[in-house]
């Protein structure tokens, strides 16, 4: 019988988990834990709706406050939790004040790197949590030059939405072009131009190597000996996994919380989420994915395992998918082309930047990308999904 | 159950469609055509999914 269950995250994955203990009948103790001081809000608006000013950081939040209320948690917000004893199933949080459960879910996402040696100071941000948002936005009433420091999407939707207010934006990318650990290098292209015909100032195959400016930041310093004059600076270049409270545990980390397909990471212990590595089927792999959708999969997944528990747990098997809004485009992604052999344009064009673009691996389709294109990515998520043969991809039809 | 969506808030994303296709369809005109408004129980646990999996949270459930 359970009667308590802790999350540590009030984050999109604990928040998904949560919904999902109650609509499943958890009638017990819920217990949600976040570091920050807000109810569990939505990320992708805060580079696009956000800073463009379009939308209020308060609108963020998923739900209402009576929402929440409805979900009858006992949220902790705006404390940390420090340590977990897997023994006695007890989480201890920064304020001496502790969680104890039956079942744990660890949601503790992931928090923006920041450049190695370079001392915080007015005017130089990341982007990362609703705060970060709100100081960004309220920094880039008064700051007419903003350089964006890595091309990757969070890089690139802020470039996006500082063009949309008119700034003048320069984004520094260390390799030849924006996104090419994901993308093939003709698509990598094709959004480079779509920068720079909006504006952007896009210097790639650099490095910053110093952020200019004592109190407050005036410029970087590029290896190419250039410097860019900036009123604000922003730093865009990856995420590191929040994992160093449960070092003591004996969980397995590396690159984040190491799971089984089901999610746990120890008898009673689930990860979900941009911290978590769950053995994925589709993947044939246990990657740390930073994907919205993903978030929301392994947050339910973690809750109906963990309330059937290992004898009744299903194994987690899901296709990565995400996307990006960047000016009027919408790119969407489904599967994974990383050591794709092949890519084949198979609608529109790259002239348009309209297109719907297929990855081969061996003789099976493994992505699909889809700017602008929603009901193609449909049509294709299903065959990325069965792993269907490369010719049947290619002629459209349904995986035989 | 009834099945209502936001089209102001609609971004296209087609995880619904994939979740309930029985309920959900991105149309010829490019728009999020709700197929059937008052789906049976029996499809409830497809349109939940469809709930919480979309990324802009235009569909709601009205009991």
């Amino acid at each position: 019988m359970l009667r308590r269950i802790a999350i540590v995250g009030a984050s999109l994955a604990g928040l998904r988990a949560a919904e999902t203990l109650r609509a499943r009948g958890f009638d017990g103790e819920l217990t949600i834990i976040g570091d920050e001081p807000h109810r569990p809000y939505d990320r992708p608006p805060l580079s696009k709706q956000v800073l463009q000013g379009t939308l209020a950081p308060e609108q963020a939040l998923f739900h209402t406050k009576d929402g929440y209320d409805a979900l009858a948690l006992d949220m902790r917000l705006g404390v940390r939790a420090t340590s977990v004893d897997l023994r006695v199933r007890r989480v201890t949080l920064a304020d001496g004040t502790w969680a104890d459960y039956d079942r744990l879910i660890i949601a503790t996402g992931a928090r923006a790197r920041t450049l190695p040696g370079i001392a915080p100071r007015a005017g130089l941000f990341v982007l990362r949590g609703l705060d970060d948002a709100i100081a960004l936005r309220r920094e880039l009433m008064n700051a007419p030059r903003v350089a964006i420091v890595g091309a990757g999407f969070i890089g690139l939707e802020v470039a996006a939405s500082c063009r949309a207010r008119g700034l003048h934006v320069t984004v520094i990318e260390a390799l030849p072009v924006p996104l090419s650990p994901i993308l093939a290098p003709t698509l990598c292209g094709m959004v480079a131009a779509m920068h720079r015909d909006h504006g952007v100032d896009l210097r790639t195959g650099v490095t910053v190597t110093d952020v200019i400016g004592e109190s407050r930041v005036a410029g970087v310093a590029l290896s190419d000996g250039s410097r860019i004059a900036a009123d604000v600076v922003v730093v865009g270049i990856g995420v590191t996994p929040n994992t160093e409270w449960l070092e003591p545990t004996g969980l397995t980390l590396d690159n984040g919380i190491v799971c089984d397909g089901t999610g746990q990471a120890a008898p009673g212990v689930y990860a979900a989420g941009d911290v978590a590595r769950v053995a994925n089927r589709w993947h044939g792999d246990s990657p740390r994915i930073e994907h919205w959708t993903n978030a929301v999969e392994q947050g339910v997944h973690a809750a109906e395992n963990a309330l059937a528990g290992p004898g009744a747990s299903t194994s987690f098997s899901s296709v990565p998918y995400f996307w990006s809004d960047q000016y009027d485009r919408k790119i969407q992604f489904i599967g994974l082309a990383r050591r794709h052999d092949e890519m084949v344009i198979v609608d529109g064009s790259l002239a348009d930047r309209r297109l719907t673009a297929l990855f081969r691996r061996g003789d099976r389709v493994v992505a699909c990308l889809a700017v602008n294109q929603p009901r193609a990515l449909i049509k294709y998520r299903k065959l990325v999904a069965a792993c269907a043969s490369w010719e049947a991809a290619l002629s459209g039809t349904a995986a035989s | 159950m009834k099945v209502v969506v936001d089209l102001n808030q609609c971004d296209l994303h087609g995880l619904c469609v994939e979740a309930a296709p029985e309920v959900f369809e991105i149309g010829d005109d490019g728009a999020l055509h709700v197929l059937n408004e008052t789906p049976e129980q029996g499809l409830r646990a497809k349109v939940d999914k469809a709930v919480r999996e979309c990324p802009t949270g235009a569909i709601s459930i009205e009991e």
